[in-house]
C-alpha cells in the first residue's frame, strides 16, 4: 500500500460511518416515535454521506445531503409535525409468529444476497479499477448527464413533474373532509381518539371540539 | 483504493437492506414504512457506487442519482397520501387501511 497512514486513516473513518449507518438505521426501525425515526434517518442519510465519499462519488455525496437529508427529511417532518399524536402507531403487527417470520425473511434475504454475491463475483470485488481524481466530480456527472445519459435525465425530471403535480392534486381540499379533527361522522373511531393517550384520555365530549360542534348543528 | 475494499461496502448494503425489509414488515404506521423505504432505497444506491468504483463507470452513480430523484417524487406521493388518509379521518395502520381491498 502506498499511502499507509492515509489508510489506516480511511478505515477508521468507514469503521465510524459504517457503524452509524446501521446503527441508526436499526434505530429507524425500531423507535416508538416517528419523530426520532425521521432524525436517526437524517443521521443514516448522512454516515451514508460520508460512505460515497470514500467510495470517490463526491457529486453523489453532496446531493444526499442537499435533497435527502435536507429537503426530503424536512417535508417528513413537518408532516409528522402535522399529524401530531396521530402519527405514534403500535410497534409490530400480526401475531408473534408473523414478526419472527418477518425478521427471519430479511435476514435470509441478506444471508442469500450475500452467499450468492460472493459466490459468483467473490474473486472479481477486490481489483478495483485505477480512476483519477475527476471520477465523480461534478463536471463528469454533468457531462455524462448531459451526453450519454441525456434520456434518463429528461425522464428524471418529467417524473419529477409528475410527482408534484401529484402531490397537489393529494393535498386539495374538498369542502366534505375540510375539518380536522373531523366532524361527528365515524362515532367509533372519534372514541379511539379520544381514548389516545395523547389526548388525556378524555372523555369525547371533553377532549374535541368537534363533539361539540356537531351537537350544535343538531340543535339547530 | 484507500480504506476498505468494494466487498465491505457491499455487507453494508446488504444489512442496511435487511434492516430496512425488517421496518417495511415489521411496522404498522405508514409513515415508519415510508422511512424504512428509503433506508432500503439508499442501500441499493450503496451498492451502485460501490460497484461503479469497481468498474471505473460512472454510470453506477448516475443510476443512484436517478434513484434519489425517484425516490423523492416516491416520498412526495406517499407523504401527500398519509395527510389524504388523516384528513379523511382514517386510521393510520397498514395493517387496517383496506378501504380499497376488492
Amino acid at each position: 500500500m502506498r499511502h499507509p497512514v492515509g489508510n489506516v486513516l480511511v478505515w477508521i473513518i468507514w469503521v465510524i460511518a459504517a457503524t452509524a449507518c446501521v446503527g441508526t438505521g436499526v434505530r429507524v426501525v425500531t423507535a416508538t416515535s416517528p419523530f426520532s425515526s425521521a432524525l436517526s434517518l437524517i443521521g443514516n442519510l448522512a454516515s451514508l454521506a460520508v460512505l460515497y465519499l470514500l467510495a470517490s462519488a463526491e457529486f453523489v455525496a453532496a446531493a444526499q445531503v442537499l435533497v435527502y437529508a435536507g429537503a426530503v427529511m424536512v417535508m417528513f417532518l413537518f408532516v409528522i409535525a402535522y399529524l401530531g399524536g396521530r402519527a405514534d402507531a403500535p410497534f409490530a403487527g400480526g401475531t408473534r409468529l408473523i414478526q419472527i417470520a418477518s425478521v427471519v425473511a430479511s435476514g435470509l434475504l441478506l444471508a442469500v444476497t450475500l452467499v450468492a454475491l460472493l459466490l459468483k463475483a467473490g474473486g472479481r470485488l477486490s481489483d478495483e479499477a485505477e480512476v483519477e481524481t475527476a471520477f465523480g466530480s461534478p463536471a463528469e456527472i454533468g457531462r455524462l448527464f448531459l451526453t450519454d445519459h441525456l434520456l434518463a435525465f429528461e425522464i428524471t425530471s418529467i417524473v419529477l413533474l409528475i410527482a408534484a403535480v401529484g402531490g397537489v392534486v393529494l393535498g386539495m381540499r374538498s369542502s366534505a373532509e375540510d375539518s380536522f379533527p373531523p366532524p361527528d361522522r365515524h362515532p367509533q373511531e372519534r372514541t379511539t381518539i379520544a381514548g389516545d393517550p395523547a389526548f388525556g384520555g378524555q372523555t369525547p365530549e371533553v377532549a374535541g371540539f368537534a363533539a361539540g360542534s356537531s351537537r350544535g348543528e343538531d340543535a339547530s | 483504493m484507500l480504506g476498505p475494499g468494494v466487498p465491505f461496502y457491499l455487507v453494508v448494503s446488504g444489512l442496511l437492506f435487511a434492516v430496512g425489509t425488517m421496518g417495511v414488515l415489521l411496522r404498522r404506521s405508514p409513515l415508519v414504512v415510508l422511512l424504512s423505504l428509503e433506508i432500503m432505497l439508499n442501500a441499493s444506491n450503496l451498492a451502485l457506487v460501490a460497484f461503479s468504483r469497481l468498474t471505473g463507470e460512472l454510470d453506477g452513480q448516475i443510476f443512484a442519482l436517478a434513484v434519489m430523484a425517484v425516490a423523492a417524487s416516491e416520498v412526495c406521493i406517499g407523504l401527500g397520501l398519509i395527510v389524504a388518509m388523516a384528513r379523511r379521518n382514517l386510521e393510520l395502520d397498514v395493517d387496517r387501511l383496506s378501504e380499497l381491498r376488492g
